[in-house]
């Protein structure tokens, strides 16, 4: 049980709100950290005051972890085979996902375009910024100090140790995600998927190849290709 | 209309260290980049953070920055390789 098992109900319960009493168990059950007391302090005041209840909560949680990262892939797929949509992507993301069903709120969602001169790498140095919608909850090594600070200075070490080797000769832009919006990087087509379906050539698409941390993977199932 | 610079415009972030929620990298302060793109207007992250309405609306630029100009040769990239920030206008110079 959570170290909140013990929480004192004993409050007033005149404030008019009506409790469902069902309590929220979090994820992380051993809080040391500052930030995760802070959570759990305000997440409590705000059940305690009726602001939210801790079932929104948990729905909140498990909306979000239905989106993954096939929502992005299907984007990149069908940017690979329909220039029309793929031109619309990338002058406003917004709309061009709203197309195949994807609503990004209040965020101006920027696709950018990985070609044989120019590889996006994706990182948020102040915080986590994600395209959440699009590609679910971000891997843990997205969110840790040493990528958000190795990012921006030494790109291509951390390319290296995601197996991603690039010439010289392609400008490695690092994309930090300070303010509104959102970026998904839309990798290069692998050569020889001439004449794959949608669905085929989305199952190429990684997670990591729409952070730009690596390439979409080879047709012949060799990882990567250039 | 693209605010206050145009895609192309050579630009200086500011040097300052205010106190509180800031949108604009530590590692850019003091850095000399190129407007790429403009997203718009926004309302203020600096004082929405505070409850406050962060009107008026501020533009947002992507601006790039050379690695080298960056790092001055302390790192792990090539010489084309690039950085760039989205940056709020208030935080930015005209070169």
């Amino acid at each position: 049980m959570s170290t909140h098992e013990h929480h004192d109900h004993g409050h007033d319960h005149s404030h008019g709100h009506a409790h469902d009493h069902t309590t929220f168990q979090p994820d992380i059950r051993e809080p040391s950290e500052e930030w995760e007391f802070l959570e759990i302090a305000l997440r409590e005041l705000l059940i305690d005051k009726g602001v939210i209840t801790a079932r929104e909560v948990q729905d909140q949680i498990e909306a979000w972890e239905k989106k993954s990262p096939e929502g992005g892939a299907r984007v990149v797929a069908k940017a690979w085979t329909d220039d029309g949509f793929r031109q619309r992507l990338l002058e406003d993301g917004n709309a061009a996902v709203a197309e195949l069903g994807f609503e990004i709120e209040a965020l101006k969602l920027v696709a950018l375009e990985n070609t044989d001169d120019l590889h996006h790498m994706v990182v948020c140095t102040l915080c986590s910024c994600y395209p959440r919608p699009l590609l679910g909850v971000p891997p843990l090594w997205y969110k840790s100090r040493e990528y958000r600070s190795r990012a921006v200075r030494e790109p291509r070490a951390i390319l290296a140790e995601f197996g991603t080797e690039l010439p010289e000769t392609t400008e490695v832009r690092v994309v930090d995600s300070t303010a509104d919006c959102r970026y998904l990087v839309i990798p290069r087509r692998p050569d020889g998927t001439e004449g794959m379906s949608e669905a085929e050539l989305a199952a190429l698409v990684s997670r990591d190849s729409m952070i730009g941390t690596a390439t979409a993977f080879a047709p012949d199932g060799e990882g990567r290709s250039g | 209309m693209t605010g206050p610079y145009s895609i192309g415009a050579k630009v200086k972030v500011s040097q300052g260290l205010p106190p509180g929620h800031v949108r604009t990298p530590l590692f850019l302060r003091g850095r000399e980049g190129e407007v790429i793109r403009h997203f718009g207007d926004f309302p203020n992250p600096e004082r929405l953070a505070y409850g406050l309405s962060g009107l008026p609306k501020l533009h947002l630029y992507q601006v790039l920055f050379t690695m080298d100009e960056t790092w001055e040769g302390d790192g792990a990239y090539a010489p084309g390789d690039t950085v760039t920030a989205d940056i709020y206008e208030t935080w930015l110079e005209p070169l």
